[in-house]
């Protein structure tokens, strides 16, 4: 039945507004844009290109006097001890059947080790090491794995320069699948 | 739970004084000749023919507790430690998949790995930045995610080291201890591609860094297919927010690929031209060959499945009727056929697969089993829908040495004795 009711809510829904239907993928106008500041506070990956390496610098020296107070007591003090990951050694192993991963002998980037001591380490305060520790830290390990000199100084410029032992170790893209199985359903023999 | 009364001493004292007189501590999940047991241990006041003192009186009120729990007598279902790592906040814990049901995960039983702890994450100051190489770097915030169009789905998540123990001998005494860093939950969030459309990717971007906010700030490169195909940004797992350990407010979920990779906690996107070749994808998450290589960016989760009921730590208690009950996953898509011998792999019958089948999700298989009283080997072996077939150790082994550590597939392999326990051999 038409009734004034019925008028009254049609008016209604009429000023109300339901909105546009959207179709998918459109700009939704989420979100804003990131601002320079909030993207360097954060931007703190370090690739092998060795692009984001602040300024700073830090040499074997110094890097061992942060190791003492920071690492040693996780690592050992020469990088080859417990009770967390040994750093040092192990070149020459990996074919073997006790294959010893380390920095020096499996890590394939030295920027790698810019980037995660300075995102992850120390384990109990990560990223509050300044850039200079950073750099000194990065050259006493990868002198402990004698990879760099005694009196070597590290910076954003001579730190990607370095070519680490293991650099062509690795193999992509993924060769799986490598292993072809037959589904044998009576009287299989065992696969060798 | 902490205020037991004394009904409740004594109904746990029963509970050890069963779990004692069967042999079987924490595990036992099969049938159990209970009632004899029940009846020697306390007169069996609440078999039949009698009334059970819980329908003689009024049971619990309605939010007891608000967020509901499991019933007490349940409480050996808990996720168990790895002995294997010397710190608790990077390390990782086990699913019971031997006490679970069809192919939900219930998210306080969902495994754990985590590099820097569970990080206690205030969801309003939670933010998700998206820059590098696109038109506009962005900033969303978790309302902002939330508005997205929104996607659930169910997929599974494993452990790249998931089994990593069993590579050279048996070693888990359970199943939960040798596949238990594998669950699968119903996910929802938004896809990937959606806010990366949002930025506007540029044309010779093929990588994206994905970032944790956690103490690990844990960071894997994902190649662009991945990310414009099926990736997703999830706030929820199994109807409600993600739980704290599986990165509450926010993380990314590759289907079929390896756990690690599943960034949780995720705050930072960075878009660019090349992988970053992160610590976790140079030292860690890579497959290292007999030659002394290492297979890198070795992401899908290959076919593989396991038998959950009967396993390993079970007891079956008299001959006659069993189940045999499992489940078959794939990295790449979904599974077809599952396989199960009882004689260690010389003859194999089709199973049962619960159906429809999802792809990259946990699928169930069964089939009907009656113990003669004999020694059995029981094995599961899926194909998924490329064809791939679950190897054997052997062959496995054979292809890649015996140093990788990570994406152990193979035929598992439980051995039922003549007493009826279960152990996990390899053969």
């Amino acid at each position: 039945m038409f009734t004034y009711k019925t008028i009254a809510l049609t008016v209604l829904a009429s000023l109300v507004g339901t909105g546009t239907i959207m179709a998918q993928d459109e700009d939704y106008g989420l979100g804003r844009e990131a601002t320079t500041t909030e993207i360097a506070g954060w931007n703190i990956d370090i690739p092998p290109s060795g692009d984001g390496l602040p300024d700073g610098s830090g040499s074997v020296a110094e890097g061992k006097e942060v190791y003492q107070a920071q690492c040693q007591s996780c690592h050992g003090a020469d990088g080859k001890s417990g009770p967390m990951d040994r750093l040092a050694g192990g070149g020459g192993t990996l074919a073997s059947d006790s294959p010893v991963k380390t920095v020096g002998s499996y890590w394939p980037y030295a920027t790698t080790l810019y980037d995660y001591i300075h995102r992850a380490m120390p384990f109990n305060s990560p990223q509050t090491l300044s850039p200079d520790d950073t750099y000194a830290v990065t050259a006493y390990v990868l002198y402990l794995n004698r990879i760099v000199d005694e009196d070597t100084t590290l910076d954003a410029g001579s730190l990607p320069e370095i070519r680490m032992p293991n650099r062509d170790g690795f193999v992509s893209p993924d060769p799986r699948p490598d292993v072809v199985a037959t589904a044998c359903m009576n009287d299989c023999k065992s696969e060798e | 739970m902490a205020n037991h009364n004394r009904t409740d001493i004594k109904r746990i004292e029963r509970r050890q004084f069963l779990k004692r007189t069967l042999g079987v501590v924490g595990v036992a999940s099969l049938p159990l000749p209970v009632s004899q047991v029940l009846a020697a241990s306390n007169g069996g006041q609440n078999l039949a023919p009698n009334v059970a003192e819980w329908s003689r009186s009024q049971g619990a009120p309605i939010l007891s507790p608000a967020y509901g729990l499991p019933s007490r007598f349940e409480d050996g279902v808990v996720r168990t430690p790895t002995d294997l790592t010397p710190t608790k906040t990077s390390s990782w814990s086990f699913t019971p998949l031997q006490n679970l049901n069809g192919t939900t995960t219930p998210n306080g039983l969902v495994f754990e790995r985590h590099h820097g702890g569970v990080p206690d994450i205030d969801p309003e100051q939670h933010q998700l930045m998206l820059h590098g190489m696109v038109e506009k770097p962005m900033i969303f915030d978790m309302a902002e995610i939330k508005r997205f169009p929104q996607v659930s789905i169910k997929r599974f998540l494993e452990c790249s080291g998931n089994t990593l123990t069993e590579w050279k001998q048996p070693t888990g005494k359970t199943v939960q201890d040798t596949h238990g860093l594998l669950s699968c939950c119903e996910w929802t969030g938004v896809r990937l591609s959606t806010l990366l459309r949002a930025a506007g990717v540029r044309d010779k971007a093929r990588w994206i860094l994905a970032e944790g906010a956690d103490a690990a700030a844990m960071t894997r490169s994902i190649p662009m297919e991945k990310a414009m195909d099926d990736a997703l940004v999830v706030y929820a797992q199994n109807g409600e927010a993600l739980r704290p350990e599986q990165g509450y407010p926010l993380r990314l979920i590759l289907p079929g690929f390896e756990g690690n990779i599943q960034i949780k906690w995720l705050r930072r996107l960075e878009v660019s031209d090349a992988p970053y070749m992160t610590r976790e994808e140079t030292s860690k998450y890579t497959d290292l060959m007999r030659d002394g290589s290492a297979r890198q960016f070795t992401f899908v989760m290959e076919a593989k499945s396991v038998i959950t009921s009967p396993s390993g730590g079970h007891v079956l208690p008299e001959k006659g009727f069993y189940e045999i009950r499992g489940l078959a996953w794939s990295g790449r898509g979904k599974i077809t056929w599952v396989d199960v011998s009882t004689d260690g792999g010389r003859n194999w019958a089709q199973a049962e697969l619960e159906g429809p089948a999802e792809p990259k999700a946990l699928t169930a298989f069964r089939l009907p089993w009656r113990w003669d009283g004999g020694s059995a080997l029981l094995q599961s072996r899926a194909i998924d829908e490329t064809g791939y077939v679950q190897p054997t150790r052997q062959a496995l082994a054979k292809a890649r040495g015996l140093k990788s550590i990570y994406h152990l597939n193979a035929i598992q392999t439980w051995e039922v004795s003549s007493d009826g326990g279960i152990s996990n051999v390899h053969v």
